[in-house]
């Protein structure tokens, strides 16, 4: 969150005492600053204000003034007189000015909370026992906080269809729709994709696509994650898993450079379903389906689960041995990666000063659809270019690699979860060059390598990637590795430490690793150590590479060449 | 049907004479758009003074005076203004406007060019229920002569003022008559009322721009305040309640239908009684719903005490209450749409308060909870009870379900669907009681099946 300025202050009365809140704030977030919930389904920070489920009702008042004079009216002790709305008012349509007065806790508004809490169960369903919201249901929670706790109703309740599919990805429950409305303003808003509706009215009134539309764009999910009710659920998370079960492990999506902020869930060692986790310089609340499949790398037929070497399998130190023999010595050459993280980057860039290596490196590029998947499909360009790995902007190829192979300037040739052979090297040209290989996936290069280093996924390591606005971000590890196989990082340093069999053992560990980086780049690095980056991600100055030909284009928090909006 | 005696027809003045037809041809023979000319050699803001002086008060059910209304715009903004005419009627028990569009479709034109010009609009809607079909075909004839004439359209009487006006029909909801839930249908979307603050109509209304919504009955008003002057208007009624008001009368009389009055000229009694014909023989008078479906229901043997505006205090019976604005509001109720709905003693007031009931749940936009969900469950509940299954607790619980939903909606709907539950409740308790009690021969009696 942005903390605004002193001037933008000012003093409010919550349940009678003095408050400061920033100026023009909705009284929802007002209260929240003090530590007083207003509950809410319909409010969505990230949203136009609809304003109608009522729930946040709250009383409101302001300083009444003499018509004439303009003079404030005080009462018998000399207090400002406070003119209260005869009405509650919604506390998300309600700005809070200088002086005003409200209250959160009054009997009012305690009457008003249960008569919206009865209403919206009249005709909800009450299938919590099957039901995926619960848990984090917003109608559980406020059930418990703010209801009756008995029920007056004995009609019959409505029914609806049960279970709609409304895309590929989204099904519907329409008994349990509260009408808040927010997939629908999501859908216009933010996806840009206006596919949803109500049809019917008053308490019939049922969401549903356009006719002839479903809901299917790439940000469909979010409306799963907003639904503040079991109405709209993943049709690939539905009746897997309870969520309490689940473990919460703060990550950074690597689909494309935005960097989007998510929270991995996961059980027993197993990933069940990706979300996104609030950041509002970055991706707001946000972030793509594609994103959210990622996780199926881990458990995917082509991960290399055993190291090898000369086509047998060994343990891990075993093969890093043999690959440290192709790279002593040697003329070697070293494909880096920008979807490595900023830590195995940095190791990369020792390993190739230490064996008088050659860099090359390629981006991978897509469509930008101007929200939330850049056109830059890697997690951490920007991370090589800061730690030196490239001077300019890397091209979708590896052409200059093939060149150099051609002329046979090469005899080794260190390659990091990257398939040269998609990218423009020619087969022929890698007679007589040993490959070493360290990746999680097998591909046309692993399968050529003479040695194999299979490591960890995004999931089961942590680091930090810097995304397209140059905010570095820390990632978090979800699950433990494959038995027997090791972080990128720990590869790497083992690497140097067997180059440099008389210098000190390198210290893997990413304080370590943040330590010699900041040593190495004062003016980006600094101090920053990863500690702190976990708790709170930064943005370093990019305006170096500000002339570089970016690929990405404007889009949610994104400008080119000027950084996050801050 | 022809005029009572002590009628005084200022709006529907023709609109029951056998010469008369809703063509162009009729209304210049009898003065029609001399007002219009006569606007146009004032200055707008001057119209607006006029309008603002004469008093008059919005006849859609607010009662919100319309020249105060029109000062509220905001002109700064420097975008178009629009004006509407809400013909949208569809409270039950009003039927006033339909007959100044079918009767005198050009009354109503004269009067919303001459707002039109007042305000400033280039653009005027005619927002028409849809089940007034032949009136918008009525309107759409009148709008062409109109035009054809010079009186609407481009140049209006050769000036460089220009506003045209469009009939746009409804989608067929009540809700539509609400104004910003109308202003949502006009953009063509669902009728969902818009949250006040901030979407105010007259700084934020149709596409965003200040708009004035007025009632037919309104806007014709305004062509007789511009014709006689804001001052002469005013000594028509009373003060605070200025001109005349067409009430319908429906229900139990022997002669319903549409009269129109100087405001305050009779009372509730003298127009069931003496004009509308009285009861049918042997029956009593048991309550009256005074403006239309959704004003607080009026008992007849109740007493209304209190002090009226100006200070005298009064001790009305229900026969009593002045035909106004300020006598049915005085009496805990409403003048609203002027629909006077007449109950006697054969009326079942549970039967009718689930008739009611039915009609708000089936209107309610659904948008937001108090009056989507209350307005269901107390039509189910009312239901029930006409269907043998009626509890002793059902009294209490309708009223509580009324409570909770008056005062936290975002439109006026769910004050119109809450105050009928609460007053029928309140004032005829007994008889909601006595329905849990009831025989199995007197549940099988009623022969009318329920909606």
């Amino acid at each position: 969150m942005i903390s605004p300025s002193k001037e933008d202050l000012v003093t409010i009365t919550l349940n009678g005492v003095e408050v400061e809140v920033p100026n023009g704030i909705n009284a929802v977030e007002a209260a929240a600053l003090h530590g007083k919930e207003v509950p809410h389904y319909c409010y969505h920070p990230k949203l136009s204000v609809a304003g109608n489920c009522r729930m946040c009702l709250v009383e409101m008042g302001t300083p009444m003034r003499d018509r004439a004079t303009g003079e404030a009216i005080l009462e018998d002790d000399g207090s400002p007189k406070i003119g209260w709305v005869p009405k509650p008012v919604i506390g998300c349509a309600t700005n809070v000015s200088a002086g005003m007065h409200l209250r959160t806790e009054s009997q009012l508004v305690t009457e008003c909370r249960e008569g919206i809490m009865e209403f919206l169960l009249v005709n909800h369903p009450l299938d919590c026992p099957i039901c995926d919201q619960a848990g984090e249901c917003r109608l559980q929670e406020f059930a418990t906080d703010y209801g009756r706790g008995f029920s007056r109703y004995i009609e019959r309740k409505n029914v609806k269809p049960k279970r709609t599919r409304l895309g590929p990805r989204v099904t519907l429950d329409d008994e349990r729709c509260i009408l808040c409305s927010r997939c629908i303003r999501f859908s216009q808003e933010v996806a840009k994709d206006d596919v949803l509706g109500f049809v019917d009215r008053g308490s019939f009134s049922t969401l549903t696509c356009f006719p002839g539309k479903e809901l299917s764009n790439n940000y469909s999910l979010n409306t799963v994650d907003i639904c503040p009710v079991g109405a709209l659920t993943s049709t690939d998370f539905r009746f897997k898993m309870r969520v309490w079960f689940l473990k919460e492990t703060k990550s950074i999506c690597t689909e494309s450079s935005a960097g989007c902020n998510t929270i991995i869930s996961s059980r027993e060692g197993v990933i069940q379903r990706i979300t996104p986790r609030r950041n509002d310089l970055v991706n707001d609340t946000w972030m793509t389906d594609s994103g959210r499949e990622i996780y199926k790398s881990v458990k995917s037929e082509n991960r290399i689960l055993r190291p090898s070497a000369d086509g047998k399998d060994l343990p891990l130190a075993d093969a890093i041995s043999s690959a440290v023999l192709s790279l002593k010595d040697r003329k070697v050459g070293v494909v880096a990666s920008c979807k490595s993280s900023l830590e195995e980057q940095f190791l990369t860039q020792l390993v190739t000063q230490a064996t008088n290596a050659q860099v090359y490196i390629r981006g991978h590029f897509g469509e930008d659809d101007g929200i939330l998947l850049s056109a830059d499909r890697t997690p951490n360009l920007r991370g090589a270019l800061i730690t030196g790995l490239t001077n300019t902007y890397p091209e979708d190829h590896l052409n200059g690699l093939n060149q150099a192979l051609a002329s046979g300037e090469l005899e080794t040739l260190l390659v990091l979860d990257e398939d040269i052979f998609s990218s423009g090297v020619d087969q022929q040209n890698l007679k007589d060059v040993d490959i070493i290989y360290l990746g999680t996936h097998s591909n046309a290069t692993s399968k050529a390598a003479r040695v194999v280093l299979p490591s960890f996924t995004v999931f089961e390591r942590e680091g930090s990637f810097i995304n397209r606005s140059f905010i570095v971000q820390a990632f978090e590890q979800a699950i433990p590795g494959p038995v027997g196989l090791s972080s990128q990082l720990e590869i790497l340093s083992q690497i140097l430490n067997l180059l440099h069999p008389d210098s000190e053992p390198l210290d893997a560990t990413l304080n370590s690793v943040w330590k010699s980086m900041g040593e190495s780049f004062p003016d980006l690095i600094g101090a920053s150590n990863f500690q702190t980056l976990r708790k709170a991600p930064f943005q370093i100055d990019g305006s170096k590479w500000f002339h570089l030909d970016f690929a990405e284009q404007s889009a949610l928090n994104f400008e080119p060449m000027k950084g996050a909006h801050v | 049907m022809t005029a009572h005696p002590q009628e005084r027809r200022l709006i529907l003045k023709h609109a029951d004479d056998p010469s008369y037809s809703n063509r162009i041809s009729c209304y210049l023979r009898e003065g029609g758009y001399e007002t219009l000319k006569k606007a146009f050699s004032m200055k707008p803001e001057e119209v607006g003074e006029e309008v603002l002086k004469s008093g008059v008060r919005g006849r859609g059910g607010a009662g919100f005076p319309a020249g105060m209304k029109w000062k509220f715009l905001d002109r700064k903004s420097g975008k178009p203004i629009y004006l509407i005419c809400n013909a949208d009627e569809s409270e039950p028990g009003t039927f006033k406007d339909r007959q100044i569009m079918y009767k005198d479709p050009h009354q109503l034109i004269e009067g919303m060019m001459i707002a039109a010009y007042a305000i400033g609009a280039k653009q005027a809607f005619i927002y028409i229920r849809a089940e007034f079909h032949e009136g918008a075909r009525i309107l759409n004839r009148a709008i062409q002569e109109a035009k054809d004439n010079g009186y609407c359209g481009d140049n209006i009487l050769g000036s460089s003022y220009s506003c045209d006006l469009v009939v746009h029909r409804g989608a067929g909801a009540y809700i539509c008559g609400e104004e910003t839930g109308l202003i949502e249908s006009l953009e063509g979307k669902r009728p969902n009322p818009r949250i006040k603050p901030p979407y105010f109509p007259a700084v934020l209304g149709l596409y965003q721009c200040p708009t004035i919504v007025n009632n037919v009955e309104t806007l014709c008003n305004v062509r007789h305040i511009v014709e006689m002057g804001g001052d002469e208007f005013a000594k028509i009624g009373k003060p605070n309640n200025t001109g005349t008001r067409i009430w319908c009368v429906s229900g139990q009389v022997m002669k319903p239908g549409y009269y129109e009055f100087e405001c305050g000229a009779l009372t509730l009694g003298e127009m069931i009684f003496g004009v509308c014909g009285g009861l049918r023989p042997g029956r009593t008078l048991k309550a009256v719903i005074p403006g239309g479906s959704s004003a607080k229901i009026l008992k007849a043997d109740e007493r209304f005490t209190g002090k009226l505006k100006d200070g005298t205090e009064f001790d009305w019976g229900l026969e009593d209450i002045p035909l106004d604005f300020d006598g049915p509001a005085s009496a805990g109720s409403m003048s609203g749409s002027g629909g006077i709905i007449v109950m006697d003693d054969t009326v079942d007031i549970v039967e009718a308060m689930a008739n009611i009931n039915a009609f708000y749940a089936h209107e309610s936009c659904g948008q937001c909870t108090p009056c989507r969900e209350g307005s269901l469950w107390m039509r189910k509940i009312t239901q029930r009870m006409c269907s043998g299954g009626a509890r002793e607790e059902d009294a209490d619980l309708l009223l509580s379900v009324a409570n909770q939903i008056e005062g936290r909606t975002i439109c006026a709907f769910g004050e119109a669907a809450a105050w009928p539950t609460q007053s029928f409740v309140t004032k005829f308790k007994d008889d909601f009681i006595k329905k849990a009690s009831e025989s199995e021969e007197e549940k099988n009696s009623r022969k009318l099946q329920l909606i």
